[in-house]
């Protein structure tokens, strides 16, 4: 094939079209407290990894939310579980047992 | 003989109103140009924010009209001064000449055919936030066969300058989310969507109804203004827009689509404005001395507002400001006529 010298670009769009998000349901079941989020951000202001790192509480959640859990495995290895983040929460949402949890249902256990 | 008051617009502020003024001895002339008393309350099925019945609201409200005169399908064919008096002639041929007019005329809602991008009047499963309550309140089952994915579409109309509002119609944050708490209840598995730009949740119990539509009815919103809908060959919806939060674009397949109407200026004030020589703010609402100190009193003797003619309301915001201007008329009409 002759190389004119363009290709194509992937599409970024978000894809939520297939709208079940068994993971995410499993997670609401167990931290029924992550629906809560506004995400206002504070969290992540807060966090003491976000300084140096990619860390962002914020992020995580919803990119769970949109069913991208490959995205927060290079976020949520920063974390500390220093619990700064549980401190700030407007909504009161345990974010430190949430932050768990994903590791347990995400299955990032062994990963951390 | 009790004194007569003229109040334009038979909808929840010119009854309360006109309850009001009765209550302080006057005899109101209550004049609706629809078929039915109750204005847009007649048309809801539930209130936010604790889904009461709205008839349980407005019932009461038409069962205690003894004393008051009202006419239905009845406007104003012209208003004249007349030294210090206002002459008020009816499409009925009736007239009235009194000292004070209340407008009530309230709002119109935004006709959301005007925004084209959506397809309202266009796509099947394209309706409104009225359109909505007509359903609950008729119980007539969507005709539409699996409804699985469902989004709601804030500001429809509102803070939109091409649309011709710039304000902020208040009432539909609020709405929205009780709209999507009412779908979820009926269609329990299907996903619900909304799209806000802002949630504006200002009123006692609405942070909690937010609350509750995350928490127990798993409504996902997500900030972004939806820029446009099209149709498939079966009829379902593409609607799309930005994940603000997220940064990225995003495209999702819907079965059926709330746009939120917002409130615009009542397609009649211009008119009754020109009759009575007050003025409409750049917004086509009327203006009244002073939005914090005399919301209710207008820049002309014995010329008084109530409700949403002003501007959005919520109902308890709008029948509080029918009382205070049933007050303000009363006192009015107490001080010495100047001779
Ligand atoms: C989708 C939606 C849902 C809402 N739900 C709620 C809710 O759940 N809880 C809540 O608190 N509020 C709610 N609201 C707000 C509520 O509807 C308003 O606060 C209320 O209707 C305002 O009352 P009003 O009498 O000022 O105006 P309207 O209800 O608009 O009544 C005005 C009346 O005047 C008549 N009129 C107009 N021009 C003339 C004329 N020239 N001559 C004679 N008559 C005339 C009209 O026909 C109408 O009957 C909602 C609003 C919207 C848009
Ligand atoms: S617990 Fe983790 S996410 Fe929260 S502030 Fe500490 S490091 Fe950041
Ligand atoms: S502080 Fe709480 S509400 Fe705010 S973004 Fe973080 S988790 Fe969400
Ligand atoms: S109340 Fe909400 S939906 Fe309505 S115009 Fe204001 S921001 Fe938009």
């Amino acid at each position: 094939m002759i190389d004119f010298g363009y290709g194509l670009t992937p599409s970024s769009t978000l894809k939520i079209e297939n709208v079940a998000n068994p993971a995410f349901e499993e997670l609401r079941q167990r931290e029924p407290d992550v629906a809560k989020c506004i995400a206002c951000g504070s969290c992540t202001a807060s966090c003491s990894a976000g300084v140096f790192t990619e860390m962002s509480l914020r992020r995580v959640i919803l990119s769970l939310q949109r069913g991208r859990e490959k995205e927060t495995l290079p976020m949520l290895q920063h974390c500390m579980l220093c619990g700064k983040c549980l401190l700030v929460c407007p909504r009161g949402i345990n974010t430190r047992h949430l932050i768990l949890s994903i590791g347990k249902v995400y299955k990032m256990e062994e990963d951390r | 003989m009790s004194q007569n008051v003229v109040v334009i617009g038979g909808g929840p502020a010119g009854i309360e109103a006109s309850r009001r003024l009765r209550d302080l001895g006057y005899t109101p002339i209550l004049i609706e140009k629809t078929p039915v008393l109750g204005g847009h309350l007649a048309r809801w099925d539930r209130l936010f924010p604790e889904g009461i019945e709205a008839r349980t609201v407005l019932d009461p409200m038409v069962a205690d009209l003894d004393g008051i005169k009202y006419f239905t399908e009845t406007e104003v064919s012209s208003i004249n001064r007349l030294k210090d008096t206002w002459v008020v002639k009816l499409s009925n041929g009736l007239s009235a000449q009194v000292r004070a007019i209340l407008l009530t005329t309230g709002f119109d809602l935004f006709k959301a055919e005007k925004k084209e991008e959506y397809g309202y009047g266009i796509y099947e499963r394209v309706i409104t936030n009225a359109d909505l309550e007509d359903w609950f309140k008729s119980g007539a089952a969507p005709q539409f066969d699996a409804v699985n994915v469902i989004g709601f579409v804030h500001c429809v109309g509102s803070r939109d300058e091409k649309a011709g509002n710039r304000q902020c119609s208040k009432v539909c944050c609020v709405t929205a989310v009780k709209q999507a708490c009412e779908i979820k209840e009926k269609f329990p598995d299907a996903t619900v969507y909304c799209f806000y730009m802002d949630l504006r949740m200002f009123g006692r119990k609405y942070e909690d109804l937010y609350l509750k539509a995350q928490k127990d009815y798993g409504i996902r919103f997500v900030r972004g203004r939806v820029s446009e809908v099209s149709e498939d060959n079966d009829g379902h919806l593409f609607v799309k827009a930005e994940d603000t939060l997220f940064g990225k674009p995003l495209k999702i397949k819907m079965d059926l689509l709330v746009l939120m109407a917002g409130m615009a200026p009542a397609a009649d004030n211009h008119q009754l404005a020109r009759m009575v020589n007050i003025q409409t703010g750049e917004d086509g609402f009327y203006l009244p001395q002073s939005i914090i100190g005399s919301p209710c009193t207008s820049s002309r003797e014995g010329i008084f507002f109530a409700g949403a003619a002003t501007g959005p309301k919520t109902l308890p915001e709008t029948l509080s400001e029918a009382a205070s201007a049933a007050l303000a008329i009363d006192r009015y009409l107490k001080t010495p006529q100047k001779k």
